[in-house]
């Protein structure tokens, strides 16, 4: 098994110290080339969507991306990752990958000072510390779209068939329920 | 530590391979957002122009920086003075995203940086050596940049800042446990500081580099020399064409090991800011809050 970790701005490297504690291959996506090479699975990281997303239309990125996604490649958004993969952002009128049948709001919470973290259930593996980033929440979600996990009554997480998202970053956290998720329920079983 | 530093540190993550550009209307901040900067600094003049302007020079006008956040969607930074915490404490009141303590303005206390530890708000500090930096993050800031040389568009001094910080990690990443304790009365840091360093080979906190990046190439370079992002002050706004220039550093930064694409990228830029050598400079703002 091997992961791409989309790599043009943001909090790549922590996304590979945790495939690399689990065992798993991964390699920094950087351009378009790199989008084309061999992989079972993506994560899109944290970061800033709005730099993000202008990287990914400069570099030719994005309507491979977009059509690898909707053939099923598995992928895993996190934070700006989750709001470049939702069909529906409500304040903000760029669109991203428009790939999952969700509608977010960015900077829900707030400036930096809304930022906070929170332990809560994830799926049914029990709860976890998650830490939240000037970040978005899930506001609600089409059919097809399974609900991971809530809190304060927001949804933070959820799946749709090969995609799945977090408002929150497991990634910062010493925990690797999320990252063991992905590649058990959606990279092993697209196989 | 405070779950707060843990998430103000944890937003400088969310910034690492990204380019925070100066701005100083709403204006600009729309053509650095939609250039793809990962962040803005709000101030009411570019470092260049500090610099020939002279004179005392201190926090911005809130209402200043209330119109850039209320433009864009990305982080929007500002700065205070070094020691100057009462202008710290209204960048909080306006929820600033980062405060930078910046030797750019002119310093309001000669011996004592703020105690940043008594902050909600996360601060970035500018650092010339390890020493610098860790006795930063010792005072609570959850960010550091080299302090290079602001409104000069000379990089030679943050490349001197960002070496000299990498070296004192490789000197003390190869020694012994025993030695620490007196490498940490040396360099007037805590004991606690280094032993992380010595452990971890990084420092605690990301690293941006700032203070004289003007071409894409710069801040390629920056990026090589270990630098986890870059700021970019005059260096923009003060060019032929900042939007082409901007969207041009923020690839350069991404794909900073890409000769072919650098080399694209530096392609027909117009003019770049006129440089200032260090010979030609009256005020070392470098030198300020050590």
């Amino acid at each position: 098994m091997k992961i791409g970790i989309l790599a043009i701005q943001g909090a790549f490297v922590e996304h590979g110290k945790m495939l690399d504690k689990l065992g798993v291959l991964n390699f920094e996506i950087r351009n378009a080339d790199d989008l084309s090479k061999n992989y079972d699975g993506l994560i899109i990281p944290g970061g800033e969507s709005t730099t993000m997303r202008k990287l990914l239309v400069d570099l030719k990125m994005i309507d491979i991306l977009k059509k690898r996604i909707l053939k099923g490649l598995p992928v895993f958004g996190t934070c700006a990752g989750l709001i470049l993969l939702a069909k529906d952002v409500v304040n903000d009128s760029s669109r991203g990958l428009l790939t999952m049948d969700i509608k977010c709001k960015r900077n829900a919470y707030g400036r930096q000072l809304g930022s906070f973290s929170a332990k809560s259930k994830f799926a049914n593996l029990g709860e976890i510390s998650m830490v939240f980033i000037r970040a978005p929440y899930i506001q609600g979600v089409k059919k097809g779209v399974e609900v991971l996990a809530e809190v304060n009554g927001k949804i933070v997480a959820a799946r749709q068939q090969n995609q799945l998202v977090t408002a929150f970053h497991p990634e910062l956290t010493n925990n690797t329920t999320v990252h063991k998720y992905f590649l058990d329920e959606i990279v092993n079983k697209s196989k | 530590m405070s779950d707060r530093y843990e998430l103000n540190k944890n937003l400088a993550q969310m910034l690492k391979g990204g380019v925070i550009m100066d701005v100083t209307t709403p204006e600009q901040a729309k053509i650095a957002e939609a250039s793809g900067a990962c962040a803005v600094m709000a101030l009411e003049r570019i470092p260049a122009d500090i610099r020939s302007a002279g004179g005392v020079s201190r926090m911005s006008d809130p209402k200043m920086i209330n119109g850039i956040q209320s433009v864009v969607s990305i982080p929007v930074m500002a700065k205070c003075r070094i020691g100057h915490f009462v202008e710290a404490q209204i960048l909080q009141s306006l929820e600033i995203d980062y405060i930078d303590e910046s030797e750019v303005l002119t310093p309001a206390d000669n011996k004592n940086h703020i105690d940043k530890t008594k902050f909600n708000v996360p601060f970035v500090c500018g650092a010339r050596n390890l020493s610098e930096a860790l006795r930063r993050i010792a005072e609570g800031a959850s960010m550091i940049r080299s302090k290079g040389e602001a409104g000069t568009g000379n990089i030679v001094q943050a490349v001197s800042h960002m070496r000299a910080i990498a070296s004192d990690i490789r000197r003390i990443s190869s020694m012994c446990e025993d030695e620490l304790f007196v490498e940490a009365k040396e360099m007037q840091v805590p004991y606690e500081l280094i032993k992380y360093v010595h452990k971890n080979k990084k420092l605690p906190v990301v690293n941006f580099s700032a203070g004289g990046v003007a071409t894409p190439a710069d801040a390629a370079l920056m990026m090589h020399l270990g630098a986890e992002g870059v700021f970019v002050g005059s260096g923009i706004f003060k060019s032929d064409n900042p939007e082409k220039r901007a969207t041009a550093i923020v690839k350069a930064v991404t794909n900073y090991n890409n000769p072919d694409m650098l080399a694209k990228l530096s392609e027909d830029l117009g003019e770049a800011m006129v440089g200032i050598n260090e010979q030609e400079i009256k005020v070392l703002m470098a030198e300020r809050g050590q």
